[in-house]
This record gives C-alpha cells, structure tokens and sequence, in this order.
C-alpha cells in the first residue's frame, strides 16, 4: 500500500470524517468482494485529484451506511420477530399511523442527504475537471510559477493522439508525465464519442468530435499505469487503451529528448492516414507536428478544403457572410479556410464556470 | 466533413432491398444454432397447437381478446419468453468476458459480442421489464378499483399486439441480418449513418418505435381508467397503493415516452434522409441526443420501479396481516418521485463537461429522490412492525427486495455524487448499481406479484417448493454475480470491453460466470415451478378466491374472476375495501342478477400489428415498395376498423347468474361464508 | 388529514354492492382519453420546437431564415388554416343544432378539408421552393429542423383531412348518432391543437425568424 497520507485533505474538508483507517474498514465493509484494498486503485489512486475522488466515493459511502445499515439490521430483526409463529411478539392490525415516526421518517434521510448535498456541491467544485490544479498532494501546495504540463488529446478511431504542444510532439497510445506537476488536457475526438479516464491520475472527460473538453490532473507516485477509453465507441473498443507513464522530470525530459531525435512528423495527411478506423494500434512516436492540428481536428477541417467548425459558426453568426455562402447551396465552400493556427483560449469560460460556487479560482493570475 | 451523401451505399435493389443471402446468418456457426433450435422449438408449438385442436380457442378467447386479464397474461407471457432471450445474451456475455484474458479473445469476435450486449439491453427494458410491468397493470388495476374493463379495451388490445410487434422486429434481427452494436440507447455519432450504415441500428429504431405506441396508447388506457372507472365510494386517497403507483406510472409513461419517439423519428431523419440533427458536421449536435434520449430515459427508470413498489406495498401489508402503514406519506412519496424523475437526467453523463454547477444541480436533485425512496422502505418496515408476517413466497421476495434494494439505492446515490462519478461512470460499478436496482427492485417485485396474483389469476397456487428453490438460487445468484462487478468497478474496469490485458481481474469475472450460472438455475425452477404447480392445480386449488387473506378488491371475486369480474360493483368505503367488508360482513349478493354490458373482442390488433412488422422489416432493409403497402394497409384497417359501430354486447343473464351460482355452491360446498 | 377513517352509518350495515346498476354509456372517457393523446403529441411538438431552438441557428454556413422565408406567402397559409378551424366550428355549431342536417354538417367539413388542403398545398409548394433553392433539410441543422417541426405538423394535418374524409363518409353512412358526435369532437379538438401549434411555428419559426 503506497498510499501518501492524505491528512491535509480531511482537514479541507467541510465535513468532519472518522479517521483514515476506519474509513478503510467501512469500505472493505461495503464491499465484501474486494480482496485487497491495493487492487482498487479507484480508492488508492497514483494521482491527487483521483485521490480526492476516491476519498469522496468512501466519504459518500460512510455517510449512506449510517442509514442503510440500521435499516437492513430493522428489516432482518422485524422480520424475525414478528414471524406467524411468534404468537408472543406484539400485532396491531389497525395500527397505522404515527407522526412522529413519520417525521422521523421523512427526515433522517433528509438529514443525510443535506449533509451530502453540501460535501457534493463542494467537492463537485473543488474537483471540476475545468478547474487548474490548486495543489500537488495533501501536504504540498503549488507554486505559483508552476507551468502545468500541456496535452492535447484526439480519440480516434480506434487509438489515442497525444500532442505535446509546448515540446512539438506527439504520440499515439503512448502518454508520460512528471511527476507533481500539473497537467492540462484539451481533448476531441474525431468521428465519435470516447471518454479519456486513466484510472491512477483522475476521473474520466468525454473526448466528444467537434468540441473540446478539459482535464486538469496532476500525478503524485512513478509508475506505469493504464489508460483507456470508458465510453464505447464500436468495434475495435476493446483495444482503445494506451500506458500512461508517470516518471520523474528528468526522464520525462529524457522520454522527450529521445522522442524528438526519433524522427517523423505527424503532418495533416499522416493524421489523416492515422484517423482511419484501426484496432490494437501498436505505440507510435512522431518527433514534430503540424502547427494547429488539434485546432483543426477539433474544429473538423484537418483534410483540404474543409470548412473549419468554427469559421461555420462565425459565418451562421454574421448573416451578410451566410447570404454569400447560400449561392452555393448543397456543396462545400470551395475555396479552402486556412485553419487558425493559435489554439483559441477562452479564458473567460474559464473563470464563469466557477461563478456559481462562490469559489474563487486557484492560480487564476497564472491562466490569465 | 463526412455527410450520408458521401458516403459509398451498397446497391439497393428494387425488389429485396438491402437483402441479399448474406443477410441470413449461413456463415456465423453461433447464430446459425440459435436460429436452427429456435424454428425447431416454434415448429413443434405450432405443432402441438394444430394437434390439440387449440387454434380455435387461441384465436378466439386470447389473441383477439380486450379482456383486461388475458392481455395482461399475455404481456407476462411476451415478457417471460423475451426474458429468455435477454438472459441467454447475459450468460454469453459472462462467459466472454471470464474467458477472454490475455491471449485469449474468447469465442465471441466484436461484432457479434456488441451486438449481444446492445440487444441484452434494449430486451431487458423493453421486452422483458417493459411486457412484465404492463402485464401486471392491466391484470391487477381493474380489479384492484372494483371496474369490469379498462377505458378502452379494444386500444388496450392494440397495445399489447405493437409491444409484440416491436419485440418481433427485435427478434428477428437475430435471423436476417444483425442488430446494432452501439448500446442500448444508440448514441450517436456512433449510431448515425456513418459509424453504423447497416441495418442494425434500423432493427433498434423500428423494433422500439412500434412498441413505443404500444405503451404509450397503454398509458393513457390505464390512467383514464384508473381516473373514470373507480367503484363508488373509492375517492383518490382510497385507491390501493398499488394504483397509485400505476397511475403515476403511466403518467409517466404518457409524458415520458413522446421524447422517445420524438428522439428516435430524429435520428431516423438523420439516417433515411440525410438530414443534420446529431451528425458532426453542418451545424448538428449529438449531444442534443444525449440529452433528449436520458430525458426520457431518467424517468424511464421509475416506470419500471414505481409498479413494483405498488406490488411490494399490497404485499407486505397482505402478508402482516395489517394496513399499510402511512399511507398518506406512501402516496405522496410516490407523487414527488414521479415530479423528480423528470429533473435528474444529467446524472447520466457529469463527465460531459457541464460544468460544476449544473452537475451540482443535478446531482442534488437525484439525491432528492432518495429521500421518498427512503421514506417508503420505511413504510414498509413499519407495516412489517407488530404485524404477523406469513413468509409466503411473494413475501420472501419483497425481504430480499427491501435487503437488496437499499444496496442498489446506496450505490445509486453514491454515483449522484459527481466526483465520485467521474472516476465510477460507466465502470462495471455502474453496471452492478443499475441490476442492482432493476433485478433487485423490478424483477423480484415482478416475481412476488406473479406469485402473488397467480392463484387469482388461475384459481390455483403456485408450488412452494420449487418456488423457493428459484428464490434461494435467483437472490444468491444475483449477488454472486454482481459483488464482483461492484469490486471491478472499484479496480478501475470500465464496461463493454470484450477482451482484458490484466488477468487479474479474471477471477472476479468467473465468479460472476458463476453468478449467472445459478440465476439460471432459478429461471429453471422458476419454470419447474409453473410446470409443477400446473400439474398438481387440484392440489393447489383456492376456491375462495381470497387465499392470501387479502385486502382489496381483487380479492373478493372469484379465481380466475369472470369475463365481467364483478357481478355487482362493490362500493367503498375504505382504503382495505375488501378487509373492510369481510370485517363488517358484508354478504355476497346470491340474487338478483343483470345482463352485464361488454365490449366485443376485435382482430384489427393482430392485423394491424402484423402490418406493422411488415412495415417496420421492410423499412429496415430499403424495401419501398412493401413500406408502402403496408402502411396503405395500416391506414385501411384502422379505417375499416372505424365503420364498426357495435362494439359491445350483453352478457345473459342467464348465463351470469349460471356462473354466480356455480359459484355460490363452490364456496358453500368449502364452508366458506359470503 | 387521515385517509383511512371509516365513515360511520350509525350501526347499520351499509351497501357493499351496487344492485341497481345501469349500463356505462359508450365513451364515457373518450374526452379524458383524446386530450391525454393531445398533450402527448404537445410533447412531441415540443421536442421539435427545442431541437429548432438549440440548432435554428447553426446555418451550417448556408442560408438563414432571412433568405429564405417569405412571409406574405406564410401569412396566407396561416389564414388557410385559421379559416379551416372556423368552418370546423360551423360544423360543431351545425351538429349541435336541433334537428341537425347531416348535408350542413358535411358540407361544413368539406369546406374546412378544402382549406386544410389548400394550406397544405401552399406549405408544400413552399418546401420544393426550398428545396430547389438548394435549401433542403440535409443542407444545414437549422434547416433540418425546420422542415422536421414544419413537416411534422403538415403530416398532422394530412392525417387530419384522411380522418375527416373518412367522418364525412361516416356521417353518410351512419347519421349523426352519439358516436359520430364524439369522434367529431375528437377531430376537432385534433384540428384546433394544430391550429394552436401553427400559431407556435408561426410565431416561433418565422416571425422571429425573419424579424428578429
């Protein structure tokens, strides 16, 4: 068990826990089948924010049990009790109504669900996959020079495309990183809807074509872990998995180092080559990358004389520029849009996402 | 970007359509079996029906039948035989994935095993729990408010022939052609025309919109009839539990079920004509679909929960021997339910991207829900409190429901929670919660109300013994099975895969094999149970009527009730009507009998069911020109239909009275008062 | 408030059963019935009117609204439509009065089919002018969900008018009876909910459309 103590966290936490070893104990309880608390890594993740995920699945279970288990010990006693056979036990055929049990009732799970609410409606916004990673673990905070670790990620069919955009590289079913250093997914798919989970770094984000999703994460402990595609996306599903590489900064840059003295470039034909539906696609590494390719696999006009998303949207909102396209109704724009090569940051979304939790933003200076 | 029209389509021929003799399954050695055993098995039906001379009887006093009770047999009967094809997909399914480690890739390629998981889901919904649900409500609702039909017995009868109809389309799938490989709700792109140009996800569209006018014309049939044709005296709040929850059912069903059809008319545009709605490129948005179809899918869910927790109320206080405790609280627990299950559907996908506030909102509202959930576990254990409980069968069902059911709700609210979402979605975690939930709630409600109802329905019990054995191996089964995916889950296993890397995660997937091996079983006993108990009926005989000690209406005619189920309308006065009146004595009227006004039984279902079929199969394979003649026929036998104006009839007094008092002598010659 | 109370006859056994009981007269809960199917169908409309809401502006950069909608040929269509629903009432109106002719009554509602297929024609000629413009529903979402929302309600009404062909036949062969005058008012309150949701699409759709 190579779990790093979690303390820091529980004191974060709105709600007060029972400690970390009874926590332990109540989910063993909950599920009888688990073996070994090491094999379920969604409890005992490499990374913080699947930590803190995890810690919330046994957080959630603990305060459900405080009401499940009186009830399943009432139904097996009652139902013992007041057995035909019992002639001694107590029976009130009339006996119907009662308010104060009623109001018991009705709110001991209200109670429960209160608390709950309120442990969900934080945490659901202190885990936003949306939001920068506020802190490496339970015990170290960030710093504030701290420069997350750039990944665009595109489901294709059916393999994953990793772009290291800040390093001009790319990989496909093959992802590393440093460790405690942040990490920010952007992702797409490219003809269907996936969903990017790495079990040890954190929860899953659909990789859906024609958007873009994001995924803040950060990895705490070295290893070689799994990743895979968690939403199914037809035949070749099975075999839509990649390694996830956890190291040190110094063989993380070395990984690179050797990726870029590999030679091949991933240009736009290659990705188009690499998009055509494949199973079982053995690692590919590729030492350079055409500018703008997640851009334009997100916005759907990687292939020549393709319309970008975007560009559509921009045109369908300006209506002068709509009028001059519909005399060509039925076919594609003929003249090819060159693709915008900076990736568009909407940092404003960014910070309105979090508006509602009254929260404020960890490390908003740094995305600004 | 790629449109339909750019996509190469195999030449359609004017006569057969996309058919060809490719699409018969003559190189899948699997299928092939199947299809041969199954045209063995439905030969030999055929056959035993031509010999025993029973053609006549089946056509006239059920297939064409709108008695309320003999359509509602007949959805129990589509929903058994559909459950076995549901649960043979279940058994292939663990048997792949307990075999398919490392090396090996098991007996099932993609192709087949996707399909298999996609159909398991779709029967499971919609042919098994779906006919089960609906069969029980037609049966029981009647009855239960003292009424001699449903509002209108000639629709309710052309419900159950298209939820027949769309479960044949479904079925044929496995004969002619293949049946989609995308999940059971088909989301696209995966399921647009570009990701899936075959017929598959066809056979999907046609096979659930047909049944879905089924249900839906059902829905309506049964909340006007639970709203117009209630005994005298039965206001609102005197309906058995049981109403309630089918009421709110059906409410659900009507306002439910029109975004189905909507959703699926939606995607059809988008793969027949080409159009835009959820395709990638020209402005179209999937997860428009995505929305639309959890719409209806969220509270598709209570549809399916609601009537067994009606079944689950009429029992425990039957076997207590004591009133429903709170009542009051009950109804309204299931009113807010009912609002609730229309405001929660984002839970099916936080890992979207929402954003946290909305995924809060959604995850707060599902949490709601636990709450009257909660209450009504309650309820129920404090009917069971100071009461004498016989552990009959229906009420060993509903001990193990209550044991299992606040597991599955446990684990449900558990995955409301976001975070904990994000790393549980679509994880065998969630697999295990949603059975938990649907076997553990729906399906043990389904055998406790057939247990419960059978005597009522047949005049005799149902064995014991056998009984229990399929109970003991269906709720040990099921655990089995399902501990495991739940611990899976926990390990990070996400669902449909059909191959694993980590041989590690095999030996839960054996167990879980093993699972599903001993609920076979329990469908086994469950099936020896009817054979038996069928052939020792004199044995099992209830001549009462009443042989539970039952408290409502259904239980003070006789078993199995005639055609017009009351020869006087009872009057109410209180929620136990039935209780009620063998409390105070009321006496069981011997004279003084009516001609009793009936509806006609009508053959326009069938015919136009078949028609539907036709409709639907040739749509699926591009066969215009028998899409056109069919609906032509469609149109021409409901409007031949509607130039029949006598529908109904008159039962004889004589004949009335000839029952009544074969009857009354039956119960003299027991010893049995009123 | 407690349900369960029995309500006291002062020691006299009350009346379990109805002795005297009478037939239920035919569709007695046809109305109830009919507006549930109504608000179903509402329900389908409604989805068609959001899909229209979430993708009426994703042009696919092909024509809008503005390019494409003519308004004075709409507005003639709706008052197509608007006038069928009149002549509807004057059928009702014709059937309720006494001693009513079956001929009126016909005749009324064939006056209204000839609107309801007049609107009909209109909306149809209006999609192959769309269409050939290269404005089909496969160009853009927002056209797709034009012609789906628009479509939709020109199926209803042609289902409308085979439903009143065949009532007109019926009245033929079987007189004004109890029966007749439901499904009568069946069909109408059929006709007069696609009166209410035009008045959605032509507001919605394109009013807003082209004004907004």
């Amino acid at each position: 068990m190579g779990a790093a103590p979690r303390s820091a966290y529980l004191r974060s936490m709105p709600t007060p826990l029972p400690s970390r070893s009874m926590r332990r104990s109540i989910a063993l309880l909950a599920v009888p089948a688990l073996v070994s608390g090491c094999s379920a890594v969604v409890l005992n993740p490499a990374g913080d924010v699947a930590a803190q995920q995890g810690d919330l699945v046994i957080l959630a279970t603990a305060l459900l049990l405080l009401i499940i288990v009186p009830v399943m010990v009432l139904i097996a006693l009652f139902a013992w009790r007041y057995r035909q056979a019992n002639t001694k036990a107590t029976y009130t055929p009339e006996w119907h109504h009662s308010t104060a049990l009623e109001l018991v009732i009705w709110s001991a799970p209200l109670l429960i669900i209160i608390c709950l609410g309120a442990v969900t409606w934080t945490s659901t916004h202190l885990l936003d996959p949306y939001r920068p990673i506020g802190r490496i673990d339970a015990k170290r905070a960030i710093s504030a020079a701290a420069k997350p670790l750039r990944v665009q990620v595109v489901a294709l069919d059916w393999k994953w495309l990793f772009i290291y955009p800040d390093y001009g590289i790319a990989t496909v079913n093959e992802l590393a990183a440093p460790l405690d250093r942040p990490i920010a997914f952007e992702l797409t798919a490219s003809s269907v809807m996936n969903s990017f989970y790495v079990p040890n770094l954190a929860g899953q984000i659909y990789a859906m074509p024609g958007m873009t999703t994001k995924l803040n994460a950060i990895v705490n402990r070295p290893g070689n872990f799994t990743g895979f595609s968690s939403n199914f996306s037809g035949e070749g599903f099975s075999g839509m998995h990649f390694r996830f590489h956890a190291v040190p900064a110094q063989d993380f840059d070395s990984w690179v180092r050797r990726i870029r003295t590999g030679g091949g470039t991933l240009d736009r034909a290659r990705y188009l080559t690499l998009a055509k539906p494949s199973a079982d696609t053995p690692v590919m590494r590729f030492a350079g990358v055409a500018p703008g390719l997640f851009d334009a696999a997100a916005n759907r006009c990687v292939a020549p004389g393709e319309t970008c998303m975007r560009d559509m949207m921009m045109a369908d909102a300006g209506s002068k520029h709509a009028m001059a396209m519909s005399a060509m109704p039925m076919s594609k724009p003929a003249g090819p849009i060159e693709a915008s090569t900076t990736t568009a940051k909407n940092s404003a979304d960014d910070t309105a996402r979090l508006t509602g939790a009254g929260l404020s933003m960890p490390g908003a200076q740094r995305t600004n | 970007m790629m449109s339909p029209m750019d996509h190469p389509t195999p030449p359609v021929s004017p006569i057969f359509g996309r058919l060809t003799i490719d699409s018969l399954p003559l190189h899948e050695p699997i299928v092939l079996v199947t299809v041969v055993v199954i045209a063995i098995g439905g030969l030999a039906l055929l056959a035993l029906i031509t010999k025993y001379r029973v053609w006549g009887v089946l056509w006239h006093d059920w297939l064409t039948s709108v008695d309320h009770k003999k359509i509602g047999i007949m959805y129990i009967i589509l929903g058994l035989v559909m459950f076995v094809r549901g649960f043979s997909d279940a058994l292939m399914m663990r048997a792949q994935q307990a075999m398919a480690f490392g090396g090996n890739h098991g007996y099932l390629p993609p192709d087949h095993y996707n399909q298999i998981f996609t159909a398991h889901g779709v029967i499971m919904i919609f042919f098994v729990a779906m006919p089960l649900v609906a069969g029980l409500m037609n049966f029981v609702v009647p009855l239960q408010i003292g009424a001699r039909d449903v509002s209108f017995p000639y629709l309710n009868n052309v419900s159950f022939w298209m939820t027949a109809a769309g479960a044949a389309i479904t079925m044929i799938s496995l004969f002619v052609g293949n049946y989609a490989r995308t999940g059971w709700l088909a989301m696209p792109p995966l399921s647009g025309v570009v990701a899936s140009p075959d017929v598959g996800v066809d056979y999907y569209i046609w096979g659930l919109q047909i049944a879905g006018i089924g249900t839906l014309l059902s829905g309506v049939n049964l909340i006007a009839t639970i709203v117009k044709m209630r005994a005298p005296g039965m206001t609102l709040m005197k309906m058995p539990i049981f109403c309630w929850t089918a009421l709110c059912t059906n409410t659900l069903i009507v306002a439910a079920f029109p975004v189905l059809t909507a959703v699926l008319a939606l995607l059809s545009l988008d793969r027949y004509v080409g159009m835009q709605f959820f395709t990638n490129g020209l402005g179209g948005n999937p997860m428009m679909y995505v929305n639309l179809i959890w719409i209806w899918g969220h509270p598709e869910v209570y549809i399916l929960i609601l009537p067994a927790f009606g079944v689950y109320s009429e029992i425990v206080a039957t076997f207590s021997s004591k009133r429903i405790f709170g009542y009051t609280s009950m109804v309204y627990a299931t009113v807010v339910i009912t609002i609730l299950a229309y405001l929660v559907w984002l839970h099916h996908f936080f890992t979207m991207g929402s954003g946290a506030s909305v995924n809060s909102f959604f995850a707060i509202t599902t949490m709601i829900i636990s709450i009257p959930t909660g209450a009504k576990i309650f309820n129920w254990l404090f009917t069971m409190y100071r009461g004498r409980i016989r552990f009959e069968l229906p009420m060993m069902w509903t001990v193990a429901f209550m044991l299992t059911f606040v597991i599955g709700g446990m684990t449900g609210v558990l995955l409301a929670v976001p975070p904990a979402d994000f790393v549980l979605h679509n994880s065998l975690f969630l697999v295990a919660h949603f059975h938990n939930v649907i076997i553990g709630g729906t399906l043990f409600g389904m055998f406790a109300g057939i247990n419960y109802w059978w005597p009522k329905a047949f005049g005799f019990k149902l064995d014991r013994v056998w009984g229990k054995r399929s109970f003991w191996l269906w709720v040990s089964g099921f655990w089995c099975a399902f501990a495991p995916l739940y611990a899976l889950g926990l390990m990070g296993v996400t669902r449909r895969l059909s191959h694993f890397d980590d041989t590690t995660y095999q030996p839960f997937f054996i167990v879980a094999g093993f699972g599903a091996l001993l609920i076979a079983g329990g469908i086994a006993c469950l099936a020896v149970q009817i054979v038996v108990s069928i052939r020792n009926r004199e044995a099992l005989r209830d001549v009462t009527g009443d042989p539970w000690g039952g408290r409502t209406l259904e239980w003070s005619t006789s078993s199995p009730p005639p055609d017009y189920n009351f020869a006087f309308t009872p009057v109410v006065y209180d929620n136990d009507a039935w209780w009620d009146m063998k409390q105070r004595g009321a006496v069981r009227p011997t004279t003084g009998f009516r001609a009793i006004h009936m509806p006609k039984n009508t053959g326009t279902g069938v015919f136009l069911a078949a028609l539907s079929v036709a409709f639907g199969f040739a749509m699926i394979w591009y066969v215009w020109w028998l899409a056109a003649v069919s609906l032509v026929g469609l149109f021409a036998v409901t409007i031949g239909h509607s130039f029949f104006y006598k529908r109904d009839f008159h039962i004889p007094v004589e004949d009335v009275e000839r029952i009544e008092n074969a009857r009354t002598r039956q119960l003299a010659a027991e010893g049995v008062a009123a | 408030m407690n349900a369960q109370t029995h309500e006291d006859f002062g020691g006299a056994t009350p009346v379990f059963y109805d002795l005297d009981e009478h037939d239920h007269p035919a569709g007695g809960s046809t109305a109830l019935g009919f507006w549930m199917y109504l608000m179903s169908d509402c329900l389908i409309f409604a989805i068609l009117f959001a899909c229209y809401a979430v993708l009426g502006h994703s042009y696919g950069g092909g024509p809008g609204p503005k390019q494409l909608f003519e308004l004075p040929l709409v507005a003639l269509n709706t008052a197509m439509l608007l006038l069928s629903s009149l002549t509807y009432g004057f059928a009702m109106l014709a059937l309720e009065r006494k001693g009513a002719s079956v001929r009126a009554v016909q005749g009324w509602l064939i006056l209204t089919g000839l609107f309801g297929l007049a609107f009909l024609c209109i909306e149809l000629y209006e999609f192959s002018h769309l269409i050939a413009e290269g404005a089909g529903p496969q160009r853009s979402a927002f056209l797709s969900a034009f012609f789906t929302l628009v479509g939709t309600h020109g199926l209803h009404v042609t289902f409308g008018l085979i439903w009143l062909a065949t009532l007109v036949v019926q009245l033929e062969t079987h007189g004004i009876g109890p029966d007749n005058k439901r499904r009568l008012m069946c069909l109408g309150m059929f006709w007069h909910f696609l009166d209410v949701i035009w008045i959605g699409v032509f507001t919605i759709v394109y009013l807003m459309g082209v004004l907004a």
